[in-house]
């Protein structure tokens, strides 16, 4: 009962919150709010952990089904009609298309049958559950309490954009309980609900500077997840329809696949659409016009997220099957390609959206693979690939406004002129590729499953591969951060402490979690596996005692500055024989003052986004495609 | 015992060479030479070098590069200069736009004359700088940081150099 | 062995370095230099003066050779072999920095192609690991050491493949892209253009350490019959030294390219044939 209160106050709470945050008018009420909230969901969330642990699977029937159900509809239909006006008055008439198709869906469904389904419980939490609500509640509300300061410096630099802070904070809220519902729910139709909530929540984000640009963004990302919108509601008519009612997700990923596979097939389109998976890639990186705090969200702890939290939820009913090793070779793909895209961009931002592509491309590969170790791997990367990205782009963010620039070239010495900023940063780059750290865990650990799994060699080859792309665009922006410029001053000045908070925290939790990796393998992870598969994959016992060791070497060795050392005679870089300035100028040809300017390879020729990105669409669409009709032939001669 | 001695290596700076030392400071590579037996690499680089070997003479073009590749050396290191134009100018001597021998610019510890300079002169030169170089190991010499103080005063050093 | 690889690997490396560069000498017809060069080399940079463009150079120097000697020690105390590829990873992306950290051109240049290099044979080493773990179904080096299985039989592809970018790690002509181990000159010295005295010389033992681990790689692949695997080490390492001194300097370009390319021929085309055999395919 105690859980059930639980469940129920992470998912109303950010609700209230969000409610508070839109009347309070002044800085510091707000202040005070997500601060206090913030803080609140992230205990909450933990002591969640606390109770539920070694609990299993737990089944909440506390809440009337029949009133929250009607209301749930009507405030879907109130979304459906806001989007609706929202589509004609900026004639966009794809999405006024697809959402008219959605609501007559679930329409037609509530009418016809709504009283035929009978779910014991609607709200539930399993290991799942707990590792996503933790990532939501404790990433999530980092990244609001920085985007207090975020904002602040951004509105006093913008000051043509209309100051809306009470209605940005009041959606990063909405967004946080909409993502604490999906997470929670048992019942599909609630999944479904909070599944069009996180859309609008995020359409609503992205256009938040209003700019053309960000409003045409805005709608991209609409009409994509729109798009997944109606095969989810296809999906759940599909239960209806054939599956007797059948709606909770407990049930149905237990049923044996026959009944499963065709909703699956079709939650699996939903879900790559939200994973932003190729050809769904361009809203997450149009997306990259809001805040910086809206990407960090988007691509850390929500929106993402929840596309691939549905994947894992139905991977038992891939498992073994030819739509899922479809799905996965769309992730797969959509690792390799976006993976070679990102050596191609310049801009810090447009990297890192990339990266979260691909990452979320592995991610997939894993749910759709299925096997228990798959999902092991998958798990861990979702849980790694949050902290990692939150912790690069808020980093990314707060350089942004210091050095008014996104580019990574820009970003030459940084670790001179705003070493903390910076350390932060290479914490976050290592994170995403070295060893030590997690995702490089979880990549470890996807191999291991891929090698097991039929046609394995095909996604340990293109794993293989794209890996070693990420190593270079990950490597090579490091490098920039870390280079010694030696005439640059010191410009951090004053972080915001909102902001430094954050950052230190996540910074924290990437060591943290690396160290704890072991602990939440055994408690979290293993039993999750165990209930669903009936086998643990796990790292042996020596290897992690080599990793934690690692960890420590690598702790230590900035301790090292700290050592008497003698004093070196300092040389300027070679130059061929020319003598250099402190800023790097030399005399050229004719006496002519020259800069050396020195800028990262990006391999236009080779990874040029239109090219990969065009070879991309064509065959994920392909793909995806296949995967549909397959299912659907197989359901229906089933 | 001290490897300083064993592995040598060196950079090469064509000052202003007419080429002729140049080919045969690369006969010393050849296998009729093979000065690799004694360790010795041309690294092409002054933060490698233990040796500095410049041919051909000081001009305005190349002062600024001699003093730069010789300040960019890690200690210990020597100077060898090999053909009379590095040594002394040479037949450039009285050109317009020659300063003089390398000595003009920086230390110069071994001189190597011929025109050109035989390749076993230039080996020996190189074995000869390599006991200074230990000897300025064992002294701990640091060795002078060259600045370009003779730019402005270069026309009267020229025109005293050309009378002499 | 842990311990003993720490120790020894370096005197190993220095000397095959140094019976490298006689037995180039000889095939240039030169005497070349004592076999034991290399330490005579490296004895002097550890005599010299430590001038460096500012001191994290060192750090990442110091961290190179830690995390080499480490991996290397994962590797000898039989290890996962995974989990030595990664760290090996690693131990290379701190030579980069230290590259990247000095500001000056030519390292930089050096840096980007170092990690092109990595790039190029990063895929191929993966699939050998994973090929080795299809012969013999393990990744611990200490069980493919000693298995019985004749697992280069196996995937005579994959080691075709490990052969090819067996040349760009060693660092050998045509592939010695970023830097070289000889008295080449490429874009300076690359990646250690800006290091000098004892700092380069912790990355030539470093190196050493890294040979060593390459040619412990090749011994699992023959694992079966230590005698055969030492007689094949030599043999191999030979052809590598004909390799470099018979090839000129190929164009980065060629270098990824060739490389990604042998390794999706004959990744795909050994795994997929083994795949076939073992049944892993419904
Ligand atoms: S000494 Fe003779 S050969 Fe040598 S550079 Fe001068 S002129 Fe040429």
């Amino acid at each position: 009962m105690q859980i059930a209160q639980l469940l129920i106050f992470l998912i109303l709470f950010p609700l209230i919150a969000a409610f508070f945050l839109l009347i309070a008018k002044k800085d510091t009420e707000r202040e005070w709010i997500v601060k206090l909230s913030a803080l609140a969901i992230g205990i909450v969330s933990v002591y969640l952990l606390i109770t539920t642990y070694d609990k299993g699977t737990l089944l909440i029937s506390a809440i009337p089904a029949e009133p929250t159900g009607l209301v749930m509809f009507i405030l879907e239909m109130i979304i459906a009609v806001y989007i609706l006006y929202l589509g004609i008055t900026y004639r966009r008439w794809l999405v006024v298309g697809l959402i008219l198709v959605q609501s007559v869906m679930m329409l037609y469904f509530e009418l016809v049958y709504s009283h035929s389904v009978h779910i014991q419980a609607n709200l539930f939490s399993d290991e799942l559950s707990v590792i996503m609500a933790l990532i939501i509640g404790i990433i999530g509300s980092l990244i609001c309490v920085y985007s207090l300061g975020y904002m602040k410096f951004f509105h006093e630099h913008h000051p043509e954009m209309p100051d809306k802070r009470p209605w940005f904070f009041g959606i990063l809220f909405l967004f946080l309980s909409a993502m604490f519902g999906l997470v929670f729910s048992n019942n599909i139709i609630w999944v479904y609900f909070f599944w069009e909530v996180t859309t609008l929540c995020s359409f609503l984000l992205i256009g938040y500077t209003k700019t053309d640009e960000a409003t045409n963004n805005a709608f991209l990302a609409l009409w994509m997840n729109l798009l997944g919108g109606i095969a989810f509601a296809g999906a759940i008519i599909w239960l209806a329809m054939f599956g007797n009612g059948m709606m909770g997700l407990d049930a149905l990923t237990t049923s044996g696949k026959v009944i499963a596979l065709v909703p699956a097939a079709l939650i699996g389109f939903a879900g790559l659409t939200k994973a932003a998976q190729l050809p769904f890639s361009a809203w997450l990186v149009g997306a990259m016009v809001a805040p910086t705090p809206v990407s960090a969200l988007l691509h850390s702890s929500t929106m993402v997220k929840a596309g691939v939290y549905i994947l894992v939820r139905f991977a038992p009913v891939f498992d073994a099957t030819v739509t899922g090793y479809l799905i996965a070779m769309v992730g797969a793909l959509t690792f390799l390609i976006a993976s070679g895209i990102a050596i191609s961009q310049s801009n810090a931002k447009r990297v890192l959206a990339y990266s979260t592509i691909a990452n979320l491309g592995l991610i997939v590969a894993c749910a759709g693979i299925g096997t228990y170790e798959a999902i092991w791997a998958a798990i861990l990367l979702i849980v790694f690939h949050a902290i990692a990205k939150s912790l690069l782009f808020l980093a990314t963010g707060t350089v942004e406004h210091r050095i008014k620039s996104r580019e990574i070239d820009d970003m030459n010495g940084l670790i001179v002129r705003m070493p903390k900023i910076a350390a932060m940063m290479v914490i976050g780059i290592a994170g995403m590729f070295l060893l030590p750290f997690g995702m490089l865990i979880s990549k470890w650990a996807a191999i291991r499953a891929f090698i097991d799994a039929p046609y394995g060699f095909l996604f340990i080859i293109i794993l293989a591969f794209g890996s070693a792309m990420t190593l270079f665009f990950w490597a090579k922006w490091m490098g920039k951060i870390i280079t010694v410029t030696t005439d640059s001053q010191n410009i951090e000045g004053e972080v915001d402490k909102s902001e430094w908070a954050a950052l230190l925290c996540l910074a924290g939790l990437s060591f943290i979690t690396t160290l704890l990796f072991p602990m939440l393998s055994i408690h979290l992870l293993e039993p999750f596996l165990m209930a669903n598969y009936g086998n643990v994959a796990r790292l042996s016992q020596d290897n992690i005692i080599i990793m934690i060791l690692m960890l420590f070497l690598l702790m230590l060795m900035p301790l090292s500055i700290l050592l008497p050392k003698h004093k070196h005679r300092h040389l300027a870089p070679y130059m061929g024989g020319r003598t250099t300035t402190s800023d790097m100028r030399f005399s050229g040809s004719l006496g002519v003052q020259k800069k050396t300017v020195l800028s990262n390879y990006y391999l236009q020729d080779w990874f040029g986004e239109k090219r990969l990105k065009s070879w991309g669409i064509w065959l994920c669409s392909a793909i995806i495609c296949i995967m549909v009709l397959s299912a659907v032939l197989k359901g229906v001669i089933l | 015992m001290t490897y300083l001695a064993k592995s040598p290596w060196i950079i090469h700076y064509d000052a202003s060479s007419c080429n002729g030392c140049d080919i045969e400071i690369l006969a010393c590579l050849t296998p009729m030479y093979d000065v690799e037996r004694f360790g010795i690499i041309n690294t092409g680089n002054p933060k490698h070098a233990d040796i500095f070997v410049v041919t051909g003479s000081i001009n305005e073009a190349n002062r600024e590069v001699i003093q730069n590749i010789y300040n960019q050396m890690p200690d210990p290191k020597v100077v060898v200069a090999v053909g009379i134009c590095a040594c002394s100018g040479g037949v450039f001597r009285e050109c317009y736009n020659v300063a003089g021998g390398i000595d003009k610019l920086i230390p110069v510890d071994v001189y190597v004359p011929g025109c050109a300079a035989r390749p076993e002169s230039i080996i020996d030169g190189i074995v000869t700088a390599l006991g200074i170089l230990e000897e300025k190991r064992t002294k701990n010499v640091h060795s002078p940081q060259v600045t370009d103080n003779g730019r402005a005063e270069h026309p009267k050093r020229h025109a005293k150099g050309g009378a002499e | 062995m842990a311990i003993v690889f720490i120790l020894v690997a370096p005197v190993i490396g220095g000397l095959v370095a140094g019976i490298d560069r006689k037995i180039t000498a000889h095939m240039q017809g030169r005497v070349g230099p004592s076999i034991f060069q290399p330490f005579y080399d490296v004895g002097k940079l550890f005599e010299k003066e430590n001038a460096v463009v500012n001191e994290t150079q060192i750090f990442y120097a110091v961290c190179y050779i830690i995390f080499m000697a480490f991996t290397g020690a994962l590797f000898f105390a039989g290890g996962d072999l995974l989990l030595v590829i990664f760290a090996l990873t690693l131990a290379q992306v701190f030579l980069v920095l230290g590259a990247f950290a000095a500001n000056s051109p030519y390292s930089y240049i050096g840096a980007e192609r170092e990690l092109l290099q990595i790039m190029a044979y990063e895929p191929m080493v993966i699939l050998t690991a994973v090929g080795m773990f299809v012969a013999t179904r393990s990744f611990n080096v200490s069980e493919i050491a000693t298995t019985t299985i004749p697992v280069v039989l196996l995937i005579p592809g994959i080691f075709l493949g490990f052969l090819y970018t067996l040349t760009i790690k060693l660092r050998k002509s045509p592939f010695d892209i970023s830097t070289s181990h000889h008295a080449h000159q490429e874009i300076v010295k690359g990646v250690t253009t800006e290091f000098s005295g004892p700092s380069l010389g912790l990355i030539e033992i470093t190196h050493w350490y890294e040979t060593v681990l390459l040619l412990g790689l090749l011994y699992l692949f023959f694992g079966w019959n230590p005698l055969l695997a030492v007689v094949a080490i030599v043999v191999l390492y030979l052809i590598e030294i004909l390799i470099d001194n018979t090839n000129a300097r190929v164009r980065w370009q060629f270098a990824v390219k060739s490389a990604w390319l042998v390794a999706l021929i004959v990744g795909v085309i050994n795994l997929a044939i083994l795949y076939f055999l073992s049944g892993g395919v419904p």
